[in-house]
């Protein structure tokens, strides 16, 4: 009963949906306020219904209802509650299900934060938004039903793939997806504005809050997603360039360009056309992403359905939306004149090269994850385009990036002078060579890679903490340091957010050119040692837990005869989905992490055994975690606050002084 | 029953890519393997390179390119060898002949353009005449309107 009320609300919030992509378009359109009205009832309305079909579906895999198709393929009832949850979205139709109840609650956030926006723009935001509903409800109801029910219940479920029963990745999907949908927030912006036929500060100032909270969201996606490989997959491998990785990926550089180019909207009402088009560019890439994870083109673990006819209609929602977008934008984009007048040295400058790298690069990625496809549809060779290709083609963007970053982030608006912004920066570049130096003197093999990356790291990091400092004025050191504190939320956003990409970028140099290896067959009790750590296997145990058999190793390591750590690798089976897991067990530490694997018995009583020494490692999560954490704090910046409050304000007053049309 | 599954499952499969057993004893022609497999794909699996995978084919993979070594072969030699067996799909870094040239040059020639377009564009906003100062008759009304308030 409870699965087919969830079935019946997913079908009423399709047409709850067409009634919102209609009715507020044609009011707005016409200037009749009582049919733009409809749209804001209509958003919560479609958000209730989705949540009804949701936690319909949600409910069926926590009590293991194995008459639902969907819970019988995808779920076990030894499973823990955990990844039953989790297993809503750990498959195809329940991950489209999610995606549905994102786009709703966006679209509902915006009717009810909404508030200050011009009615007519926000009856189109809304109608836009509703649009991308109909869109996924439509192809959900006709492709991908989740609330099918089997004639023959069987006793049991087929469990999840186990690789997926793990709290890192049980939240990575609905960042990621937070993030994806977000940016339909920004798409929605872009398009209403192309039919309205004007952006101005205000425009920007609604589109940042949503750019940035998407941005924040794919941020932390992609860091558990990255942070899951790396302790899941068992040999510390953090990124590898997968297309389902890269179609996470470029969506979150051009959120980022993104960005940075509203600001220049806001602040200076230049880049205005620009700004558009990258909002339609962005939220298209999350849709090419969709496009290719659920339609199995280009298989990967993450690919759970390949079925041409799901792939046709994502290709036809992609085609629609992203040409109709790109269509209505070159029409109407010329409407957009820019106003403000900048030096060719400005931040303004600044952020155009910021963009120019960014979205360069997210197109590098574009075509080097579609290559395979290409080649294989007009040339007839089959091909790979791995990790090296990426590693060539796309690191010197992120170098350049880097190194002119500093200098960008303290230029001023309008007019600049480079030697004086060069000047202030002086110490923090001595301040990079200098670590940088001091890193290339100890480590032990000669390479240009770590050296590198801690000084673009560190200039970065330095960068940051100069600019905030330089914007507390002259005086008495103490005086500055309070005044510190009352720095505009934004301003410290951006530092932090600045900073946790030099962390990031040390982190990753750190790994890839210091990483230590060793594999060997170990016997029980006999140390051996890998850089400078005795290592010991001092038992083998079998373990059982709640749907897995586990091989547990107890390990210990020493360094200098003191205990580092006690590991415990394992192995694991799960019988139902007939699939070896490895847990690595891993010592974390600030400057190294020491990380285990277990492997299999040798004949001759031993059993092999893989340690990686691996420098630096948590910093790329750390450098993650602390960009999403500038991008929270630049969103809680009172301007956006005030602002909203403000335009409410006018908007009320508007509204009490001049009569109805 | 469940101890047998256990071990099947045990035997089915290796948990680690390179096993000991296939290490070379000279760690010199051993390092040039460890680089060599990162540019071979197993070509059963999703994207990941020998060195990576526990695939069984990947594991023939890591012997025949350390027996070529073995056998003095330079690390093109070794290359050469496994892409005329497997084609080129094997190679994790594509070559640079034929229309693979379109993949290598897109990056930087868009950046090319990018620089070039994005250049134009400051030109012409630095040049142009100071949009600030003036306002359209609306814009001067409602102004003139906020002043006199």
């Amino acid at each position: 009963m409870i699965i087919e009320i969830g079935h019946f609300a997913l079908i009423l919030a399709l047409g709850v949906a067409v009634v919102q992509m209609i009715v507020p378009l044609v009011g707005a359109h016409k200037g009749w306020g009582s049919w733009m009205a409809v749209a804001a009832p209509a958003a919560t309305l479609q958000f209730l219904l989705v949540a009804t079909a949701f936690a319909a579906l949600t409910y069926a895999f926590v009590t293991s209802d194995f008459s639902v198709r969907l819970v019988t393929l995808n779920s076990h009832s030894l499973k823990p509650m955990l990844y039953k949850v989790a297993g809503v979205w750990g498959n195809h139709e329940g991950s489209m299900l999610l995606w549905v109840q994102i786009v709703a609650l966006f679209g509902a956030m915006a009717a009810w934060f909404g508030g200050g926006l011009p009615p007519r723009l926000k009856a189109r935001v809304l109608a836009v938004q509703s649009s991308i509903g109909v869109a996924f409800l439509a192809f959900i109801l006709f492709t991908s039903n989740p609330f099918l029910r089997l004639a023959m219940p069987p006793f049991d479920g087929q469990d999840l793939n186990p690789l997926l029963q793990d709290p890192g990745l049980a939240f990575h999907p609905p960042f990621l997806y937070l993030g994806y949908v977000g940016l339909s927030m920004a798409f929605s912006f872009a398009v209403a504005a192309l039919i309205e036929g004007r952006v101005d500060a205000a425009w920007a100032r609604w589109v940042r809050p949503w750019t940035l909270a998407a941005w924040i969201s794919l941020t932390i996606g992609i860091g558990l997603g990255s942070w899951w490989a790396y302790y899941e997959l068992g040999w510390g491998g953090f990124w590898f360039w997968d297309p389902v990785e890269n179609a996470s990926f470029m969506p979150w550089l051009l959120a980022a360009a993104l960005l940075h180019s509203a600001i220049v909207v806001e602040k200076r009402e230049s880049l205005k056309s620009w700004t558009i088009l990258l909002a339609i560019l962005a939220f298209g890439f999350s849709l090419i992403g969709t496009f290719l994870v659920r339609s199995g083109v280009i298989t990967s673990v993450h690919a759970f359905a390949s079925d041409p006819e799901r792939g046709v209609f994502i290709l036809l929602i992609l085609a629609v939306f992203t040409g109709g977008a790109l269509m209505l934008y070159a029409a109407r984009a010329g409407a957009m004149e820019a106003r403000g007048v900048f030096g060719m040295v400005s931040r303004e400058s600044g952020l155009v090269l910021n963009n120019i790298l960014l979205a360069v690069s997210a197109i590098v990625v574009f075509i080097g994850t579609i290559w395979p496809l290409v080649a294989e549809l007009f040339f007839d060779r089959k091909l790979s385009v791995g990790a090296p290709f990426f590693e060539a083609a796309f690191t010197p963007f992120m170098v350049v990036l880097a190194l002119v970053l500093p200098i960008g982030a303290m230029l001023p608006w309008k007019r600049a002078r480079l030697g004086r912004v060069v000047r202030q920066l002086v110490p923090a570049a001595i301040l990079a060579v200098a670590v940088a130096a001091l890193v290339w003197a100890i480590q032990s093999e000669k390479t240009a890679l770590g050296p590198i990356g801690v000084l673009l790291g560190t200039w970065l990091i330095a960068g940051s903490f100069t600019d905030v400092l330089g914007r507390t004025g002259r005086g008495a050191i103490m005086g500055r340091l309070g005044r510190l504190t009352r720095l505009p939320r934004g301003d410290w956003g951006k530092t932090v957010a600045h900073a946790g990409l030099g962390i990031t970028i040390i982190g990753i140099s750190g790994i890839l050119a210091w990483q230590v290896e060793d594999i060997r067959v170990t016997q029980v009790n006999e140390p051996f040692s890998v850089a400078g750590y005795e290592i010991t296997l001092q038992a083998v145990r079998r373990e059982e837990g709640p749907n897995y058999f586990s091989t547990t190793a107890d390990m210990i390591v020493k360094k200098d005869g003191a205990l580092v750590a006690n590991l415990h690798p394992e192995k694991r089976t799960y019988p139902v989905a007939g699939m070896p897991t490895t847990e690595a067990a891993i010592a974390g530490g600030f400057l190294r992490d020491i990380y285990l694997v277990i492997g299999d018995p040798q004949e001759d009583g031993g059993w092999a055994v893989r340690t990686f020494i691996k420098p630096l490692a948590n910093w790329i999560w750390t450098g993650t975690i602390i960009m999403a954490l500038g991008g929270l704090i630049s969103l809680s910046d009172r301007r956006y606050r005030v602002a909203a409050g403000a335009t409410r304000a006018r908007a009320r007053s508007q509204a009490e002084g001049v009569p109805a049309e | 029953m469940k101890r047998l599954i256990l071990i099947l499952a045990l035997l089915a499969s290796p948990a680690l890519a390179v096993n000991p057993s296939e290490v070379l004893d000279d760690p010199a022609l051993e390092a040039r393997a460890r680089e060599l497999s990162q540019e071979l794909r197993c070509v059963v699996c999703r994207g990941e390179n020998i060195d990576e995978s526990n695939a069984s084919i990947a594991h023939d993979l890591r012997l025949l390119v350390r027996e070529r070594l073995l056998a003095g072969d330079s690390d093109t030699e070794v290359i050469d060898f496994v892409v005329e067996r497997y084609g080129e799909y094997v190679l994790m870094k594509p070559t640079t002949q034929g229309a693979n040239i379109l993949l290598w040059w897109a990056g930087p020639m868009m950046l090319l353009m990018a620089l070039i377009g994005g250049g134009v564009y400051l030109r012409r906003r630095s040049r142009s005449p100071d949009g600030d100062a003036e306002l359209s008759p609306e814009e001067q009304s409602r102004l003139d309107k906020i002043l006199t308030e």
